[in-house]
């Protein structure tokens, strides 16, 4: 279980201080949570926070009770914290399965690799010797990424908008990779998304916006609402249904 | 040979064992074992130190092993090998040096390797140094390698230097004919105080001939490179060159890209990129679990790979 307890945020810009961040507290109990909320909202920097790759100002984050606040990225990681980034970093010289393998943490043969990258849908000979670099495209870097996450299989997952950046047809696919996780994955799903489809594969929704938790509530409480809503916080959903 | 020479010997040539097909082994200045074949001949120069490794016309699938060590601190040596490729052979080459210095003299090797490869011969050739001991003396390697590319002939030469090389300099000079093709992979290395030097220079004279020139470096600690690459197009012809270069620590690193186009319809490219490692490459593999220096010295295992 994550909590984050009085979570805040600020930083420094021409003297005055901003705000991203504002006294959050949250409790991730569930299998699989959506995150979504206005662009610029402090979701991702929400994500960075509990992955430790961002410090908060104040307050505290716990994973299974214990306070991970002042532990690094590296040993977060090792407690169980997964992260895929919104845009995937590329590396010359790094293969798909050298990925793969640090994320599994160990040698892995080329079939258990395989194996990681048939459930985001790649082939994965065609893929398991490319390198991460500028010859892959960016939906075929984003389902590397969650392929990593699936091969760490740890107890938190968190997905920075997996959306961002694919096509629709890679998208519909990827659909399907989120509800196969969700069947799957034991442990906390935690997903940044504006995806109406995304959403509703979710168990419970949190709304952020303006680095606050407007909202948080089981997928039928929040859904309706969001969608409903005149000015509704996620504008991709309105322009679905249009 | 002793297991210090065995171990330079697996560094620079990957052997554990007597190679197959043709080898020369070259030890503390002295032959320390041949083998020619139907194909391939090598024979010792008269004249200065040295051999020529002769290659039949139509040899296909054969390699040439040709590694030299030195373990005796204070060995200083210059050898000249000319390489002959027959026509329309296909051929690997595995030349290398190791050296081993636990004394505070200078040792040091300088290979002058020429190549002739004629038409529509292929050649792989793979060179690999290596230094290691911890004496106070240096360790020095200025490989010189001429080619010699004839109508449609093709050579890939893949040239590492991973470790241990006090001081480089290496100087590739090539001439292409006709439809001639070379593709170039350096891989260096330095650490510590060491300097690396690599300059290539290649003419592109015959139509339709192409060169690729590419090299990927890590500088470590106080360590200095400099990459010149000279690409001369002086007919139709296509060339490529680029350095991609990461620093660490206090290490500098300068690329100088030299294309000249004598000809209206050469096409040359040349791309350099140097910098730190990305930190978002860090953090990335940092999330996977690893620390900061695992993550440092998997991206650099993988760029060097």
């Amino acid at each position: 279980m994550l909590e984050l307890k009085n979570v805040s945020y600020q930083v420094t810009e021409e003297n005055s201080d901003i705000e991203i961040l504002k006294n959050i507290n949250l409790k991730i109990e569930d299998h699989f949570v959506a995150i979504t909320g206005p662009n610029g909202g402090g979701k991702s920097t929400l994500a960075k926070i509990i992955a430790g790759i961002i410090q908060p100002t104040e307050g505290q984050i716990l994973l299974d009770g214990e306070d991970i606040t002042n532990l690094s990225i590296t040993e977060r990681a090792n407690k169980g914290v997964s992260f895929a980034f919104q845009q995937p970093v590329r590396f010359k010289g790094l293969t798909v399965k050298d990925l793969i393998r640090m994320a599994a943490g160990k040698d892995i043969t080329v079939q258990e690799a395989c194996g990681y990258l048939a459930e985001v849908g790649l082939c994965a000979k065609d893929y398991i010797d490319r390198e991460l670099n500028a010859s892959l495209s960016g939906g075929e870097l984003k389902r590397i990424e969650i392929a990593m996450i699936i091969a760490r299989g740890t107890k938190l997952s968190i997905f920075d908008e997996p959306e961002a950046g694919i096509d629709l047809w890679s998208f519909n696919n990827l659909i399907q990779v989120f509800e196969n996780m969700h069947k799957s994955i034991h442990g906390s799903i935690l997903i940044i998304s504006h995806q109406e489809r995304i959403l509703d594969t979710a168990d419970k929704i949190v709304v952020v916006a303006n680095g606050e938790i407007k909202d948080y509530g089981s997928k039928k409480d929040i859904l309706p609402s969001l969608l409903a809503a005149p000015d509704a916080a996620c504008k991709t959903l309105m322009d679905k249904l249009v | 040979m002793d297991q210090i020479e065995k171990t330079l010997l697996e560094k620079v040539a990957d052997l554990h064992k007597v190679p197959e097909g043709a080898y020369n082994i070259r030890s503390n200045g002295k032959m320390a074992g041949r083998n020619t074949t139907a194909n391939i001949d090598i024979i010792t120069k008269e004249d200065k130190s040295g051999i020529d490794i002769r290659i039949k016309p139509g040899t296909k699938n054969e390699s040439v092993h040709i590694p030299v060590v030195l373990s005796q601190s204070g060995l200083r040596e210059t050898v000249y090998n000319d390489f002959y490729i027959g026509e329309n052979a296909d051929v690997t080459i595995v030349a290398g040096c190791g050296i081993h210095n636990c004394g505070v003299d200078t040792s040091e090797h300088a290979g002058i390797h020429t190549f002739y490869i004629e038409k529509g011969a292929r050649v792989k050739y793979i060179e690999k140094h290596y230094g290691q001991g911890d004496g106070t003396g240096e360790k020095l390697m200025n490989p010189t390698t001429v080619i010699n590319i004839a109508e449609d002939g093709y050579m890939e030469m893949d040239t590492v230097q991973i470790k241990g090389i006090d001081s480089t300099k290496r100087d590739t000079t090539a001439k292409l004919a006709d439809g001639a093709t070379l593709i170039i992979h350096e891989k260096i290395m330095t650490h510590g105080k060491q300097y690396a030097e690599t300059n290539f220079e290649v003419d592109m004279d015959g139509v339709d001939s192409s060169a690729n020139v590419v090299s990927r470096s890590v500088a470590k600690d106080e360590s200095h490179q400099l990459f010149n690459s000279t690409i001369n197009g002086n007919n139709k012809c296509s060339g490529h060159t680029e350095c991609d270069a990461i620093i660490m620590d206090n290490a500098s690193v300068s690329a100088v890209p030299k294309l000249t186009a004598n000809n209206i319809d050469a096409s040359l490219i040349h791309e350099a990129a140097i910098g730190k490692i990305a930190g978002e490459q860090l953090i990335k593999l940092m999330t996977l679990g690893l620390t900061e220096e695992q993550a440092e010295e998997e991206i650099v295992n993988g760029f060097l790979k």
